[in-house]
């Protein structure tokens, strides 16, 4: 049995095939569908593509910005406006694969992989699906608890709100291979500053889940306290609460929760 | 089975194939077309020996489905000789030893050019990000750097 | 660029000669930046079947039932391969040299000895539908104890990991366990020494990750014969190879390689090549048998890992009076090269220094890991890794600067080394002195005089009086078997004769090999 490819000018109709057939995955840049077909993966047997413009629009003049599921990597970069998602765009690949992965496609990457949705979760953004029964927005948290069960859904976008100042929102990715590696850990903050106190902490983390999480205990230690040493050294304590990675060759699960305090502390105090 | 017509330009020259459902460009470059310059490393993104430029932007052919280049240009390293003169970065590669078994080399070449074809003149850094996406286990990357610095009419350093 | 340091050297090298020295262009470069080259995955077949393999998904399991019949029916597959298929299904690498016993099967029959051993292979007309057709495998496992560590391995009661030899050593001349090293009297130096250390050191192993991953075309040809171009870094090697497992004379093949999309060691294992052919004959058809990525970083042989224990004696002045080592080759399920990288570490020790006590014990070990192979240098790299921390912790002991500790224990031209050949050529001092000079690190006037060729030999040249030891030996521990052992294994691993018949006749007595690695035996001259 060979594999049936179907493409779509709606999005719709996509979604619609999507959900009606189980052993069908939706292509996007290729990375994660070919990548499985080429290492034999059998439980795809139907590639569903869209042509649909509107998966490729970027909406970036706002304070809210959207991102069509199918837009690459490279594109952001390309994008001034996005300037403050270019460092979690750039961590990914080399160009040849941010010409080709989507912002779509990182939401279901696996550990290590799928740094630039550790920076959608600390921006609390908005993922748009389109399943069987129409379309529908949840927030990211929920989406990556439930990713599992996304399979059969198409994402048409993601929105966020722009961060207040650059230095609102930081990233992180801790690789051993530079400038290019699979991810030990990916660390991304949300600090927005209201009277000089930090109001509405999201800290996100990459490889330290099966999907990218929260810390939510370091959240707790940054909140409603202004960005200072104190602050810092009770967010990196308690950075590893709550986590739970896994050994693998870029690192074990013992050293990633070692270090995932000491590269908090170095993010929030601005060290290199 | 059914296969689906697939029209594209192939380093300048229009070619018509069919292909199995599923099938990758770099499968369709080498087994169908019979452009062997595109190499199999990995078929996960993580090598770039299989590197080629669609429409002039650098992509991983195995991780592309052949059919989403219907229309558009592909080139392969085939295309870089010109008649019997090698390309600036051919020599340049030839001339500083950036090649040594020559498995990466294909895809080293490729992105190289997409580089060049942006940025004529790169920084060094600017050279390591563009090639940070292809694996040489042979030579080390410092011989290719020069290369492409050369290439580029940059001062390689030692 | 290369220097030639005729201050150092100045007799090792005519002024006259014309290319070494000097730079100069390969003769693949022109191929290789214009895409050219040809690999073996390069070749192109009309009619070519794809073969992948069923891999073990357990690390020690007793294979109680193979049914491959819904795979069999599956769409597109031409034919399944099981060990009974397989000629001559048991073989070892180094049985062309007459250096150990046939222990690795092709395809795995009765027991699999480590995760991803292949048990059964498919040919089928597409990758797509070999993958379908592996799914449709139904293997029945019974487990068995593992073991991963080299030390557990030896210990009474361990898992057999590999029945052919059963204390999971490799045998060395029929008897030994072990590569034995013995010069002076290291434990009487031990007991004198002023300073004692005692080090554990370990490398984990490590893949080649090749750009290329290992494979093979098979081809029939018209006359008879099978075309194979293949990955191998050791083309004669693989002849002999395949034709042992497959049973015909070597002529029957005409092997073309030569091009290797990276090997360092990795591909001369001839992991495809017998498989390929065999896909060949059964079906009349091309065959091609590639690693995947995964396949080549999983399942590919890697460079061994290793653990050793050095205990050093050292004198106040800086003087190593004593060095015992023991160290650990991790071979994994099969021998593969692992018993000629013991032969070579033993060679190597004590490392370039001239030591009056050596001792040395070098195990090759069997456990449930993926077999090991070459990986440049092997058998030397992680000893000298070991011998080298250890060199920069003796001379942190001693007080010594760690470059002048090195030049005071290197070994020099006429010193009698402690597998009994004397120095030549020996260059150690200068090296250093050179390396200090680069690096802009200061040593004192006396080391920066010393020379490889000044006060070796003389005394350094005595082979001191060594014991010897009583050779009372225990035989093969009979606890370290275990209840699947009962099993007479050379009856369940022998197969039934084959069924493809050889394409043409076959000599009285095939002799696979004649010629012997003299630096196995270590009978090399100079």
């Amino acid at each position: 049995m060979s594999v049936t490819v179907k493409t779509f000018t709606s999005s719709s109709e996509a979604a619609a095939a999507l959900s009606s057939d189980r052993s069908a995955r939706y292509l996007g840049g290729g990375t994660l569908v070919m990548r499985a077909l080429n290492e034999g993966d059998i439980s795809i047997s139907t590639v569903v593509r869209a042509n649909d413009q509107a998966l490729s629009r970027i909406d970036a003049s706002g304070p809210r910005i959207t991102l069509g599921a199918g837009v690459t990597f490279a594109r952001i970069l390309a994008e001034r406006d996005l300037a403050f998602l270019h460092a979690p765009a750039r961590s990914i690949g080399g160009p040849a694969v941010r010409n080709m992965g989507t912002v779509g496609g990182n939401l279901f990457a696996p550990s290590p992989y799928g740094d630039f949705t550790v920076a959608l979760l600390a921006l609390d953004a908005t993922v748009a699906v389109q399943g069987g029964f129409g379309a529908r927005d949840i927030p990211i948290e929920e989406f990556l608890q439930s990713r599992e069960r996304q399979a059969g859904t198409l994402v048409l976008s993601v929105s966020c709100t722009r961060p207040a100042s650059a230095d609102a929102f930081r990233y992180r990715k801790v690789a051993r291979i530079k400038p290019k590696g699979g991810s030990v850990i990916t660390l991304a903050a949300h600090l927005p500053i209201s009277g000089g106190r930090i109001a509405g902490a999201r800290i996100a983390l990459g490889s330290m889940a099966p999907t990218q999480i929260r810390a939510r205990a370091a959240e707790r230690a940054l909140e409603g306290r202004s960005l200072d040493a104190p602050s810092i050294a009770a967010a990196a304590s308690a950075a590893s609460e709550g986590t739970s990675p896994s050994d693998n060759a870029l690192g074990s699960a013992w050293y990633r929760r070692e270090i995932v305090g000491v590269h908090l502390r170095r993010l929030l105090s601005g060290q290199e | 089975m059914s296969k689906t017509p697939l029209q594209f330009r192939h380093n300048g020259r229009d070619v018509a194939i069919f292909v199995d459902g599923g099938t990758n460009l770099l499968v369709a470059l080498r087994e169908l077309i019979g452009d062997m310059t595109p190499k199999f490393g990995c078929g996960q993104g993580g090598c770039g020996t299989c590197s080629v430029l669609v429409d002039g932007e650098l992509h991983l052919s195995c991780l592309t489905l052949a059919e989403t280049v219907a229309g558009r240009s592909v080139e392969t390293l085939d295309s870089l000789k010109q008649g019997p003169n090698l390309h600036p970065l051919q020599r340049a590669f030839a001339d500083n030893f950036a090649a040594q078994c020559g498995y990466c080399t294909p895809g080293m070449l490729m992105a190289a050019k997409a580089l060049l074809d942006r940025n004529p003149q790169p920084s060094r850094a600017e050279i390591v990000e563009a090639i940070s996406g292809n694996i040489c286990r042979c030579t080390g990357y410092e011989p290719i750097i020069n290369a492409i610095l050369a290439a580029s009419g940059g001062r390689a350093s030692a | 660029m290369l220097e030639l340091r005729k201050d150092i050297f100045a007799d090792e090298r005519d002024d006259n000669l014309k290319e070494i020295g000097k730079g100069t262009q390969r003769q693949d470069m022109l191929g290789h930046v214009t895409g050219t080259s040809t690999y073996f995955g390069d070749h192109k077949l009309q009619g070519m079947l794809h073969l992948k393999v069923v891999r073990s998904s357990h690390a020690h399991a007793r294979l109680r039932r193979i049914d491959t019949s819904d795979a069999e029916r599956s769409q597109g597959v031409r034919r399944v391969i099981r060990g009974a298929d397989v000629p001559r299904n048991l073989n070892t690498l180094l049985s062309l040299i007459n250096f150990g016993k046939d222990d690795e099967p092709s395809l795995a029959v009765d027991k699999v000895r480590y995760n991803g051993e292949p048990i059964v292979a498919i040919v089928a007309d597409s990758e797509r539908e070999a993958f379908e057709a592996i799914a449709k495998v139904r293997i029945d496992y019974e487990p068995l104890p593992t073991v991963f560590d080299v030390e557990d391995a030896l210990k009474p009661g361990a898992p057999v990991v590999n029945e052919t030899y059963p204390k999971n050593t490799f045998t060395y001349h029929d008897v030994y366990d072990h590569q034995k090293l013995r010069f002076g009297d290291a434990d009487a130096a031990l007991a004198t020494a002023d300073h004692v250390l005692e080090q554990r050191y370990q490398m984990s192993p490590i893949e080649h990750a090749p750009t290329e991953t290992n494979g093979a075309i098979a081809a029939p040809d018209t006359n008879g014969r099978y075309v194979v171009y293949t990955s191998t870094q050791a083309l004669f090697f693989s002849v002999d190879t395949c034709a042992k497992i497959l049973d015909v004379p070597s002529n029957t093949f005409h092997f073309i390689g030569g091009t290797v999309g990276g090997g360092f060691g990795g591909k001369v294992d001839t992991l495809t090549e017998p498989l390929a052919i065999l896909g060949a004959m059964l079906t009349g058809r091309p065959v091609r048998y590639v690693f995947g990525r995964e396949e080549e970083m999983q399942y590919g042989p890697p460079r061994g890992a290793e653990r050793i224990y050095i205990k050093d004696g050292v004198m106040r002045d800086g003087r190593i009076v004593a060095r015992k080592i023991r160290a650990y080759f991790d071979s994994g399920a099969y021998t593969r090269l692992s018993s000629y990288a013991a032969v070579k570490c033993a060679a190597h020790l004590p490392g370039p220094y001239t030591i009056p006590n050596v001792y040395g014990d070098v195990y090759c070990i069997f456990t449930n890991r993926t077999p090991a192979t070459a990986m440049r240098g092997f058998g030397v790299t992680a000893m000298d890794f070991a011998i080298e921390c250890q060199m920069d912790k003796l001379a942190h002991l001693v007080g010594m600067d760690p470059m002048e500790f090195r030049i005071l224990n290197a070994y020099r031209d006429g010193d009698m080394k402690a597998h009994r050949r004397e120095a030549k050529n020996t260059a150690l001092i200068e090296c250093v002195q050179v390396a200090a000079e680069k690096a802009k690190w200061p040593i004192r006037e006396e080391f920066r005089r010393a020379s490889s060729r000044k006060d070796g030999g003389g005394s350094r040249a005595a082979i001191p009086p060594t014991p010897t030891e009583s050779r009372a030996r225990p035989a093969a521990p009979t606890q370290q078997r275990t209840t699947y052992d009962r099993l007479p294994p050379t009856v369940t691993r022998e197969p039934p004769p084959p069924t493809p018949p050889p394409p043409s006749p076959r000599p009285a007595a095939p002799s696979h090999g004649a010629t012997r690695f003299s630096s196995v035996f270590g009978t090399r001259r100079r």
